[in-house]
């Protein structure tokens, strides 16, 4: 059966899972973002107990040939801790809501990590080399007398076990007053912004006791609230754009050319509603849950409850595409009100060509979409499927009727099974998803 | 006639809400949930749900919000924790059941393991 991700038919196998099988996850595991860095051969994870694992794709060798680009832990490191507010009573989670990776410019590589108050700049360098023979002290470190010390000698550089250390480099704090949504690094590899729910500011990468403040949505009497910022992302190639999107399902694209404060948006795109269909749900499920441009910067994509939309840039009143998730959920829409689950904030994501692009559902299915054949896939990440390159199939949910042989139907769906965040690799047809606490790597057959 | 008439309004209303129900499931769902919570206001995204998602995390005993309700209270009654869908809003006096777990200690992620 053709898969998804390029047009000819490429297949998705089963490569990798990580993390532990318990029945009983412990609220601290759950996966909370999921980032490759630029060359892919980084996978970061973020997750509710503040922590980041990162991975480092294996060189394919032939000595080992079955490893085939495997992703292997590189470092892990504790990123964030729980706070207490104590003027106001709130605890501060420690929970990782975005990694975002810099550029890489020398033999170290940067993230940047958020919780919902904190950004920090991680720094994460290989050390396999050591100094021995040092003059003052001895090889275990004990101090040497220096009476004893009757000659100089110059400390030689030997080889040692590769060690990789992860070290906070900058703290950028106390610049948010609402919680902390995303974080987007800016083509100039300099300046980064920071959104919550009200407020967006703009950052240097070295100055960490100020922020420019450049979108603000605060009203001036809360009473009069109708709506806040979920995303925002700066533009891929030209530094001085962002788009933002908010809880109505608008997207506005912002110039920092234009003004200091970028209240006012130099586009604005919204899909016209049909009034007739309008229902107590409607705002809800239009809520944006993510915005992403797609790598050529002509496009971006945003991921409401029930469908992903991309946009031209060049046009704002309505999307060249719509894909839908799960539309069997509309008829579901009041049990998921019920137990919360309409506010889940998925995201999506595009393969390295924009050709294709990637969302996650409930039951721990994702779904992919081929822009060019317009061919949409259902896939599962199971343990039942993890067999070594074994290959994905194809899952469907049926709607009502009879329900065909390996079908499944929308009751049986688990909705504490959701696969909230993926990452598709810059380059290749390789994949991660993040399902509750477990990783799923996932690559296509030909890879 | 006046019965004839309202006899053919019923007969379009089921119509109309047969046609409704085939092309709105939004709809069929808004109207269970207004059945099952009558009090849930008419705009959902209003300043209710925008504040308690603003206000996510969990509130801990504040010894000022507890004696400014105390103060306010005119018969000797304490007000209990408020219904599932409405947000806590500092007149809640919080009994050390209502208070979230403390959390376990921090270890190594699983996935590294």
């Amino acid at each position: 059966m053709a898969g998804v991700g390029g047009g000819n038919d490429f297949q998705w196998c089963f490569s990798q899972v990580k993390g532990a099988i318990d029945e009983d996850v412990a609220e601290a595991d759950i996966i909370s973002t999921v980032e490759f860095n630029y060359s892919g051969d980084l996978l970061a994870t973020g997750d509710k107990g503040g922590r980041v694992v990162i991975f480092q794709r294996e060189q394919e060798s032939k000595n080992r040939p079955l490893s085939r680009g495997e992703y292997n832990v590189y470092s892990t490191f504790q990123s964030h801790e729980p706070e207490f507010d104590y003027l106001k009573s709130l605890e501060i989670e420690e929970k990782i809501n975005k990694i975002r990776w810099l550029p890489q410019q020398n033999a170290a590589h940067f993230l940047l990590s958020t919780n919902d108050k904190t950004i920090k700049l991680w720094k994460i360098s290989e050390r396999d080399k050591r100094a021995e023979g040092y003059n003052l002290k001895d090889e275990d470190g004990r101090l040497r007398d220096p009476f004893r010390i009757t000659s100089l000698r110059v400390p030689v550089l030997m080889p040692m076990d590769l060690m990789v250390e992860a070290s906070p480099r900058r703290i950028f704090a106390n610049a948010h007053t609402y919680h902390i949504n995303s974080i987007s690094i800016n083509s100039d590899h300099e300046t980064y912004l920071s959104a919550d729910d009200l407020r967006i500011n703009l950052w240097h990468l070295e100055i960490t006791d100020r922020s420019f403040n450049i979108v603000d949505i605060k009203p001036a009497n809360m009473e009069e609230l109708t709506e806040v910022i979920t995303a925002a992302e700066c533009h891929p190639h030209q530094c001085n754009v962002f788009v933002y999107s908010s809880s109505k399902g608008t997207i506005r694209l912002c110039d920092m050319r234009a003004a200091a404060l970028c209240d006012r948006h130099s586009k604005f795109f919204e899909e016209p509603e049909d009034p007739s269909s309008r229902s107590f749900f409607s705002e809800i499920i239009s809520s944006i849950s993510d915005v992403k441009f797609s790598h050529s910067g002509r496009y971006m994509m945003t991921r409401d409850y029930l469908s992903v939309k991309v946009w031209d840039l060049n046009m704002e009143n309505r999307p060249v595409e719509t894909y839908q998730v799960h539309e069997y959920l509309r008829s579901k829409l009041c049990s998921l009100y019920e137990n919360d689950c309409i506010f889940d904030k998925f995201e999506c994501c595009w393969n390295g060509s924009d050709s294709a692009i990637m969302t996650g559902s409930y039951n721990n299915f994702f779904r992919m979409f081929d822009r060019n054949t317009r061919r949409d896939i259902t896939l599962e990440a199971s343990r039942e499927n993890s067999k070594p390159r074994a290959m994905l199939k194809p899952r469907k949910v049926c709607t009502g009727g009879k329900r065909k042989k390996d079908e499944i139907s929308v009751d049986s769906l688990d909705f504490n099974k959701k696969i909230l965040h993926t990452a598709w690799h810059p380059k290749e047809n390789v994949i991660a998803v993040a399902a509750t606490n477990n990783l799923y790597i996932f690559q296509d057959k030909i890879n | 006639m006046s019965e004839e008439i309202e006899e053919t309004k019923t007969v379009e209303t089921s119509a109309e809400e047969q046609n409704t129900k085939v092309i709105c499931p939004e709809k069929v769902e808004e109207a269970k949930l207004k059945a099952r919570y009558p009090h849930l206001g008419n705009k959902p995204m209003g300043s209710d749900i925008l504040r308690k998602r603003l206000q996510k995390g969990p509130k801990y005993f504040d010894s000022g919000d507890y004696n400014m309700a105390k103060a306010k209270i005119k018969n000797k009654q304490l007000p209990t924790a408020a219904a599932e869908k409405t947000e806590v809003t500092g007149d809640h006096i919080p009994t050390p059941q209502d208070l979230p777990q403390r959390k376990p200690s921090l270890v190594t992620s699983k996935l590294a393991g």
